[in-house]
């Protein structure tokens, strides 16, 4: 029997999944033991045509990580979709769109305009601009064109497992690893088509080892206000924690290390919009029916919806600002 | 107490020992008459008007008085031998010579065939019995009372003489004295007005009024004296079943009920700032609450249809909607004031020879019999005036002193009427009580803009409410008669039986649901819940809803950040599945 | 042609919604434009539902609940008046003005103000027009546009 073909590609992220990937230690011997690796440009030296030369499924697994924001990531995203028989989004920014997707906070002429004009250390008195299409004498040069909205790979094709995360983490790929290779060795039944693999069915609290009450915000501080007690829950502390809104997995590093949850598993299973969900949850706690203090509480959440959709923005109920 | 045996005038009767003679003979239903003695006092023996004659076993007699003289065995007592009856006369003679005019002596003095007292005729008040001064030392307990100087100088006073606060006003000295020589006087005395007396007397033991429920007396600390200086008891002392309690205080008490039915009713609509009808500043003119008052056997006429100067008026107009279908008021029809008032008119009529006059916008005889009653009013030969009582004036000079001018326009004959009348009867809007809001909130129901409990369902749930086991019965939930009141109770009443006898309340299929599988245990739903239906297992570290406590709300499903809260029936894909249904 | 707001509003079931029943048996005239969504409590409307409501073409979302110290189940609408102006700071924040995003109290017996209130924001949503979402659905059709524009080899 041949080996499965495995793919891996990033497309609009930061590698960070690839490291984790990295991460995995002896079990990257493994994988690229049971498997054969038909792409990883990030590793290993292949070229977009050696994708183009296969038959259409011939891949049979692709860890597809990065959002897409530009036509090269659609055009591979399609490709790819095309060439495996599945496709998993790897990743926050598959799944979510992450923080490459803070880009549909604002548009891609303001980014474009920082960058080449505005930024302290651009020099550029002739406002040059990338140009997509530009002919020279030996012929035409193309670039891929970046795009206005940062869209999750389930937005542009058919995706068939997730595996959330900002990186996954490699204890999970591991065991998706385990999972993956025991269905393909031992025939067993595929998972239904869109759930998602490495993560836990409950929220990121569940991993949590704070101790917690019943909960009534009087009002927030940022992080830097507060040296938060090691032992209680940080929401209770008045810190905003996106642990019950972020479904678990990671085991809960950050609260572990002090920090509160940004919420990089993305919203668990059942919850449309991280965002708007946090917001009902704390709303619900905010132990005030005074109108102007319940205005003056909520002030205190600085930058609500980088706070809310850190990870998820492309991926949210409105995906975008309106600029 | 030992018994003794012993007789008056003949007849044998076993009595305690050391009882008085009087209570023998009283019980043997043998009158001896007394001016000191009262029942509840020590005897006194002043007046000595109950002088008899005392046998004892070896035949001596004595006279004594009755009131003080003790029962002992084998005595014989004569009540009414020669020498007793002219003992009593002489005795009487003396007190008349202080106080001859007193009806209590002189008509003692006829049954002793007295004409003309020997020692001539005093014009005192007081007989000196001392039972002011007895009752309100040994009962009242206030001390306010006692005799100065001595012989025929001897006389009732207060203290050094002097207006003293040790009385408390109670007035069991005035009750208690036989001439009237003591009277309890209201300082500055003025006219009493119809609303301020209540329908009960105003007593510190009475019935509060003829219909209560339970119908028994009870005790008003504020003006029974025990309250005050803790003497008295009489009532209890009185009682011969010994019903009495003055250590009952009051409770609250805290019932546990599966349901409850609210029947708080209403409250009168109160016509004072409306000024063109002059309620509380003209004479006569009074709410239809007063009218039923005074109306009432046990009101503050005793029933009778008075004027306030107590004169019968010779006409009296009935105003309708005072309150009701009026903008600047209630916008609603008080629905029970056209009949009642119709009812005003025909009582009346059969009181009175009084002319009356309805003015009114529409009749409303909606009931059964109602408007065949209303037949039976014209007939009656009461005046029905379309159109409503604009304002009420007093009359010119060309009127009778005390004339009110009722103003109106009479529709049906399309003109201005001024109709000359002794008393007008406004008749008020039923208004929701000041607190139904209160109320309404206690229970978990709402109030509508009219302030009358909101009903489940206008047609199909006329009695229930949109809490469980409340129900409503009455003019709390809108205005309506005895018969309607009656018939919403009953309805109700069944209700809550219905509930209670079943024992156990089927839940509604909607209540919220925690996925054990999902819930993270981050306790944000705790506090959520106002019934608490949401607890916290410690052990398992997930948070579950008691499904009979829950009320399904939903608010814990919205708040519920992990998404692991179901409100059945109104669960999250429910309403996507809606959103996207009304916007595609 | 005039614009013609598209609302969605999520009723209180024992305030609002019987307010809005009232309104009907009352004959209160005001517009079409508000389609009706019966939740139990204004406590039971997610933030998430105003913004589907939003992102699936609403140019408004009306909560009404009762008034504070009314609620039939005590105290949901007190919970709903805290989630929705975290709503309304979160849809300001996303470029969409936070007047479409509005809570009133409405009780059982205001079938008028009911009226009132569903003229009145219509009137305002009308006055803002259209909430038309930029780029909200994915267009693959532009995007393979672009793809082939772009030409080259691939194309
Ligand atoms: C002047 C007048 C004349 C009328 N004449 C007639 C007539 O002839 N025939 C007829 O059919 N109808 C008549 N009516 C109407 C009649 O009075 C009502 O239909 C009837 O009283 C309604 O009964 P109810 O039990 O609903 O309310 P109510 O009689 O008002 O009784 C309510 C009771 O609840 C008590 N209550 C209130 N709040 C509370 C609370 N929070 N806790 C505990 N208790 C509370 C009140 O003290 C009161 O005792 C007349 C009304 C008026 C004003
Ligand atoms: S909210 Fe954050 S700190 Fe609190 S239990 Fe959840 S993960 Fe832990
Ligand atoms: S109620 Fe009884 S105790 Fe009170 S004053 Fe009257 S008789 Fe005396
Ligand atoms: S809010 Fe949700 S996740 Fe948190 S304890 Fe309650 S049910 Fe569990
Ligand atoms: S739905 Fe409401 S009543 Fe039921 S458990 Fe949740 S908060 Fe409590
Ligand atoms: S780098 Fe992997 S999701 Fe962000
Ligand atoms: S029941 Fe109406 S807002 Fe809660």
């Amino acid at each position: 029997m041949p080996k499965p073909k495995l793919g891996l590609y990033w497309a609009a992220s930061c590698g960070g999944c690839e490291i984790a990937v990295l991460d995995t230690e002896l079990k990257v011997l493994e994988i690229a033991d049971f498997f054969d690796i038909v792409f990883w440009p990030c590793a290993m030296d292949f070229k977009y045509d050696d994708v183009r030369a296969l038959a259409d499924g011939e891949i049979t697994l692709t860890l597809f990580n990065g959002a897409i924001r530009s036509s090269e990531n659609y055009e591979m995203a399609k490709l790819l979709r095309a060439k495996s028989t599945v496709l998993c989004a790897f990743g926050s920014c598959a799944a979510d769109g992450c923080i490459p997707g803070l880009a549909n906070f604002t548009s891609l002429e303001a980014i474009t305009r920082y960058v080449y004009d505005d930024s302290p250390s651009t020099v550029n008195p002739e406002h040059v601009r990338p140009q997509p299409v530009w002919d020279v004498p030996e012929g035409t040069l193309r670039l891929p064109q970046l795009w206005n909205t940062v869209r999750t790979l389930t937005q542009v094709v058919d995706v068939d497992y997730v595996i959330p995360g900002c990186p996954p983490q490699p204890d999970q790929i591991k065991a998706v690893v385990d999972a993956v290779v025991d269905i393909l060795k031992n025939g067993k039944p595929l998972p239904p088509k869109g759930t998602v693999l490495g993560a836990n069915p409950r929220a990121c609290c569940e991993e949590c080892p704070r101790k917690r009450d019943v909960k009534k915000i009087r009002a927030f501080v940022r992080p830097h206000e507060l040296i938060p007690d090691p032992e209680i829950c940080l929401l209770e502390q008045g810190l905003i924690c996106m642990g019950p809104a972020t479904r678990g997995g990671c085991g809960a590093k950050c609260v572990k290390a002090g920090v509160p949850c940004r919420g990089c598993y993305g919203p668990p299973t059942g919850v449309h919009d991280q965002g708007a969900k946090m917001a009902s949850a704390i709303g619900g706690v905010i132990d005030s029916t005074d109108p102007e203090e319940i205005e003056r509480i909520i002030a205190g959440i600085p930058d609500l919806v980088g706070t809310f959709y850190r990870f998820s923005l492309p991926g949210s109920t409105l995906r975008r600002r309106q600029v | 107490m030992p018994k003794v045996n012993i007789t008056v005038d003949g007849r044998p009767i076993e009595v305690e020992e050391g009882s008085y003679v009087l209570q023998a003979a009283e019980a043997l239903g043998i009158d001896i008459p007394t001016l000191c003695f009262f029942k509840y006092v020590k005897p006194y023996a002043a007046c000595r008007i109950c002088v008899v004659e005392a046998r004892d076993k070896r035949g001596r007699t004595r006279m004594v008085t009755a009131c003080n003289y003790p029962a002992s065995e084998g005595i014989e007592i004569l009540t009414r031998t020669p020498r007793v009856m002219a003992a009593r006369r002489l005795n009487l003679e003396m007190l008349m010579s202080r106080c001859a005019s007193m009806p209590v002596l002189t008509a003692l003095a006829g049954k002793l065939g007295i004409d003309q007292p020997r020692w001539g005729t005093g014009t005192d008040t007081c007989i000196l019995c001392g039972l002011c001064v007895r009752v309100c030392d040994e009962i009242v307990g206030a001390q306010a009372l006692g005799f100065a100087s001595r012989g025929i100088d001897r006389f009732v006073t207060t203290p050094f003489e002097v207006d003293s606060d040790a009385c408390i006003l109670c007035g069991a000295c005035a009750a208690l004295c036989p001439t009237g020589h003591i009277r309890m006087e209201e300082a500055g005395g003025r006219d009493v007005v119809h609303s301020e007396i209540t329908l009960g007397p105003n007593a510190a033991i009475a019935v509060p009024f003829r219909q209560a429920v339970p119908n028994a007396p009870r005790i008003d600390p504020d003006f029974c004296v025990h309250f005050r200086t803790g003497g008295c008891k009489v009532c209890a002392a009185v009682c011969p079943k010994e019903c009495i309690s003055h250590d009952d205080v009051e409770r609250f008490e805290d019932l546990e009920v599966g349901t409850v039915v609210l029947a708080t009713g209403y409250q009168d609509f109160d016509p004072t700032p409306m000024k063109q009808y002059g309620y509380g500043r003209l004479p006569n003119v009074i709410t239809s609450m007063e009218f039923e008052r005074m109306n009432n056997a046990a009101g503050s006429t005793g029933g009778k249809i008075l004027m306030e100067n107590g004169k019968e008026p010779g006409a009296i107009a009935i105003l309708h909607c005072i309150g009701s279908r009026d903008q600047n008021a209630h916008p609603y029809c008080s629905r029970v004031c056209c009949m009642y008032a119709l009812k005003f008119a025909h009582l009346v009529k059969e009181k009175t020879s009084a002319e009356v006059y309805q003015l009114y916008i529409d009749l409303r005889a909606f009931g059964k019999g109602y408007e065949e009653f209303f037949h039976r009013i014209l007939e009656e030969g009461v005046n029905v005036i379309r159109g409503k009582g604009a304002e009420i004036v007093r009359g010119g000079k060309e009127y009778p002193e005390g004339t009110l001018l009722v103003r109106c326009e009479d529709t049906l004959a399309a003109k201005f009427r001024e109709i000359p009348v002794d008393m007008v009867v406004l008749c008020t809007a039923l208004e929701a009580n000041h607190d139904a809001k209160d109320v309404a909130r206690r229970f978990g129901i709402s109030v509508g803009a009219d302030g009358w409990f909101i009903e489940r369902h206008p047609k199909l749930g006329p009695v229930s409410t949109t809490t469980d086991g409340v129900f409503l019965a009455g003019v709390c939930q809108s205005p309506k008669d005895i018969p309607d009141a009656v018939a919403q109770g009953s309805g109700a009443a069944a209700q809550a039986m219905s509930l209670m006898i079943r024992g156990e309340v089927e839940m509604d299929g909607a209540y919220a649901v925690i996925d054990d599988e999902v819930c993270s245990g981050c306790r944000l739903c705790n506090d959520l819940c106002p019934y608490s239906a949401i607890g916290f297992d410690e052990t398992k570290k997930t948070s579950s809803v008691n499904p009979a406590l829950c009320k399904a709300c939903g608010t814990c499903a919205a708040g519920c950040p992990s998404g692991a809260i179901r409100a059945l029936h109104f669960a999250d894909e429910q309403i996507y599945a809606e959103i996207e249904g009304i916007l595609s | 042609m005039s614009f013609e707001p598209n609302l969605v509003g999520f009723l209180c079931n024992w305030c609002s919604y019987t307010g809005a029943d009232l309104a009907g048996t009352a004959r209160v005239k005001y517009p079409p434009n508000l389609k009706v969504i019966r939740v139990m409590c204004s406590g039971r409307v997610d933030p998430n539902f105003i913004l589907d409501a939003l992102a699936r073409g609403a140019d408004g979302v009306l909560v009404c609940g009762c008034h504070p110290g009314d609620c039939h189940y005590v105290e949901g609408n007190y919970k709903c008046q805290r989630r929705l102006p975290i709503t309304r700071m979160l849809v300001g924040e996303m470029g969409i003005d936070p007047r479409r995003v509005r809570l009133e109290w409405v009780s059982a017996s205001e079938g008028v103000r009911f009226g009132e209130v569903v003229s009145e924001f219509t009137e305002e949503i009308r006055s803002l027009g259209p909430l038309a979402l930029q780029e909200w659905a994915f267009d693959p059709a532009a995007a393979d546009a672009q793809l082939a524009h772009q030409g080259g080899e691939h194309a």
